[in-house]
């Protein structure tokens, strides 16, 4: 069976620095995979070279996306088949409805993969049927692009952009950053609803406390640059319990 | 008959050519000698250039070179294709009329069914049948500008609109100029509007051009006159054909109590110059303008705008949005006099320019004159590119680099056409934006 995403000895400088030193990661379907560390230890940085942000450059190794190479495509590309970026940041667009925005870009992945437009009313009832199931209330769709949402509405927003565009890779950055418990647990359920055998996660997080609501399968520890340990869902515990200095010495 | 008319350094065959175009122009006496008095103001200067001031950024000795010979009247050929682009740019619901190579066409205009109070007749009517007062209030633009003085000298037609006191209209007026292209051509054209008291109208203008027009120049100019407590909408939208010229003027009087919003938009033309004087003649009056131009290649593109606050208690608001793209050039400049009686003055301009690519120019020009002490007065202006992590985020979201600008360029020019009142109104200015974005992608 082809992995779903394969990241092989990846290395990727930021203007003169490299961030990433040989990294290495392979998710199957249906896997949810954590990432954690430090901050500064590169996650970022992986989350973004996944989606094509410029600024990187990748001077060594493969991104592969069910066996076809991620690096050659433009962010659009990838979106369309199937890789989604959920923001640490969310940005802000003023002037552009989310319902258009959303309506623009689902067409616009359809299109890249050859299916059938949706009209407004088409459109409409499937935004509608994901935003009752998050609780996301109608007039959020209205608004401007995140424009004056607060940080759990964002996040919401993010999870709904999943919901609706159901790709087969969901990268969440930093998801619990800027969020209280009670939104966090939104978020987590909302994100756990969209598990499934077909769809991998990779769960990004400098902190445990995620991973109470979002039960990975396997947890990898980053530390500058370089995945230094993996293992189960009890390494997040243990890396609870003894912090991130031990792996110091090891990058 | 064509004929050439100006070449800049040849005075000589210039004045000759206008010796020659007269006796085609209507209107006799006053009329003839204001035209050649309108001449000889333009001859002074010929077509303006970098070294006037007013025309540093958009010089029309280097970028016109000449003035084209006066196109003919259309004949059926021209009108045939002249209907066509008209029936693409009619607005439901507004009362068409046209001008076709700068002549009146009734057939494509609708000039029937008036309602009470509407008057609508030809500048060559009004020109030929000496109602003394409209020709004045006609010929009554500054000369001292070259290129109204050139339109003063030229004008063959147009439309003159009075509104009685107390008509308001619910059905806009559409003025169409339409470039035939039967040859390379200069059109010249002038129209009035004059609102009563108590009256109120919607005018839409567009300059369009017939399906493969030759090289032309569109010169064009707008008097109005609005009455105590009259409100006059205006919508001007600049689709010419990519290689055609478009200097239009406009002057336009505010009685008291009266309320102007005007947008313009301009996407069309290769060179193309939107001048007008804005005058408060009546207190507690306010104006609203808003611009927007959209443009790329080489096109370039001047918004010169002068508010003349000469009473106390007026207001006005500018807005201009500029995108440019390619190698093109957006000018913005905006004068602003409060004189000395001019107290209570609330005057606010506010412009925003859009660079995407390396290569594109933006001037903005404010000037604020102030000669009262108890105002309010503010300008802003700022430049930029579109924002590379609002784009990525669009992109991650699966919308390709063009379609995301498309929507991050929407948006910013959105807050200007969002000022037109008409809702169907604001779909034809979002829809003449759209087809730009779509000639873009």
């Amino acid at each position: 069976m082809t992995a779903l995403l394969e990241v092989k000895d990846l290395k990727v400088r930021v203007e003169e620095r490299e961030i990433l030193h040989g990294l290495t990661l392979t998710v199957n379907p249906g896997e949810v995979h954590a990432i954690m560390g430090p901050n500064g230890s590169g996650k970022s940085t992986l989350s973004h070279v996944i989606a094509g942000k410029p600024g990187y450059e990748v001077t060594d190794g493969q991104i592969l996306f069910r066996g076809e190479d991620l690096l050659e495509m433009e962010p659009d590309e990838r979106a369309a088949k199937g890789v989604f970026l959920a923001f640490q940041y969310p940005v802000e667009i003023p002037g552009v409805t989310t319902w258009n925005f959303l309506h623009t870009a689902l067409n616009a992945q359809r299109k890249a993969r050859g299916q059938s437009q949706l009209s407004s009313p088409e459109f409409l009832k499937k935004v509608r049927e994901v935003a009752k199931s998050l609780n996301i209330p109608q007039d959020m769709l209205k608004r401007g692009v995140n424009v004056g949402f607060s940080g759990g509405e964002k996040k919401r927003n993010e999870i709904l952009q999943m919901a609706l565009f159901e790709p087969a890779v969901c990268i969440l950055d930093e998801m619990d950053s800027g969020l209280d418990i009670d939104a966090l647990r939104i978020a987590a359920d909302g994100v756990n609803a969209l598990r499934s055998p077909e769809r991998a996660m990779v769960v990004i997080t400098h902190y445990q406390r995620l991973l109470n609501y979002i039960v990975p399968d396997f947890v990898h520890v980053m530390s500058r640059g370089r995945v230094v340990k993996s293992g189960g869902k009890d390494l997040a515990l243990e890396l609870e319990a003894s912090g991130y200095t031990q792996f110091d010495d090891a990058a | 008959m064509n004929l050439v008319l100006a070449k800049n350094e040849t005075g000589r065959a210039l004045s000759d050519s206008f010796a020659v175009a007269r006796d085609r122009l209507p209107g006799v006496g006053k009329v003839a000698e204001a035209r050649s008095a309108a001449f000889e103001a333009y001859e002074r200067t010929g077509l303006p250039h970098r070294r006037i001031e007013d025309w540093k950024y958009t010089d029309l000795r280097a970028l016109m070179r000449e003035v084209l010979p006066l196109a003919d009247a259309p004949d059926a050929a021209a009108l045939k294709r002249a209907a066509a682009a008209v029936k693409l740019q009619a607005i439901k619901g507004a009362r068409p009329l046209v001008l076709v190579d700068g002549v009146f066409v009734p057939k494509l205009s609708e000039v029937g069914g008036l309602e009470k109070g509407l008057t609508v007749r030809t500048l060559r009517d009004v020109l030929e049948a000496g109602d003394a007062a409209l020709q004045a209030q006609l010929l009554s633009p500054d000369n001292a500008n070259p290129m109204v003085a050139l339109n003063s000298a030229m004008m063959t037609d147009g439309v003159v609109v009075e509104l009685a006191d107390g008509v308001v209209l619910k059905q806009p007026l559409h003025i169409i100029h339409v470039a035939s292209g039967s040859a390379p051509a200069a059109m010249f054209t002038r129209s009035l509007l004059r609102l009563g008291k108590d009256a109120g109208v919607t005018l839409v203008e567009s300059y369009i051009a017939a399906d493969g027009a030759k090289a032309y120049q569109a010169h064009d100019s707008l008097v109005v006159a609005i009455g105590d407590n009259s409100r006059l909408d205006q919508i001007r939208l600049v689709e010419d054909s990519r290689d055609a010229f478009n200097i239009s003027s406009a002057t336009v009087t505010l009685g008291a109590h009266t309320y102007f919003n005007t947008f313009g938009m301009t996407s069309g033309g290769a060179v193309s110059r939107y001048q007008a004087t804005i005058a408060f003649a009546g207190e507690h009056s306010r104006v609203e303008t808003n611009g927007v131009n959209l443009l790329n290649g080489r096109q370039h593109a001047d918004t010169t705008l002068f508010l003349d606050h000469a009473v106390p208690h007026c207001a006005s608001r500018e807005v201009f949005r500029a995108v440019v793209d390619d190698r093109a050039h957006s000018v913005f400049q905006g004068r602003i006099i409060v004189r000395p009686d001019a107290q209570k003055t609330d005057a606010k301009m506010m412009t925003r320019a859009l660079l995407l690519s390396d290569e594109a120019e933006a001037n903005n020009k404010p000037e604020l004159e102030i000669f009262a002490d108890d105002v309010t007065c503010g300008h802003g202006a700022t430049t930029g590119a579109l924002d590379e992590s609002l784009l990525f985020y669009m992109r991650a979201r699966g919308l390709p680099e063009k379609e995301a600008q498309a929507l991050l360029i929407q948006a910013f020019v959105g807050e200007a056409i969002e000022s037109i009142a008409s809702d169907d109104l604001r779909e034809v200015a979002i829809a003449a934006a759209r087809r730009w974005l779509e000639a873009r992608a």
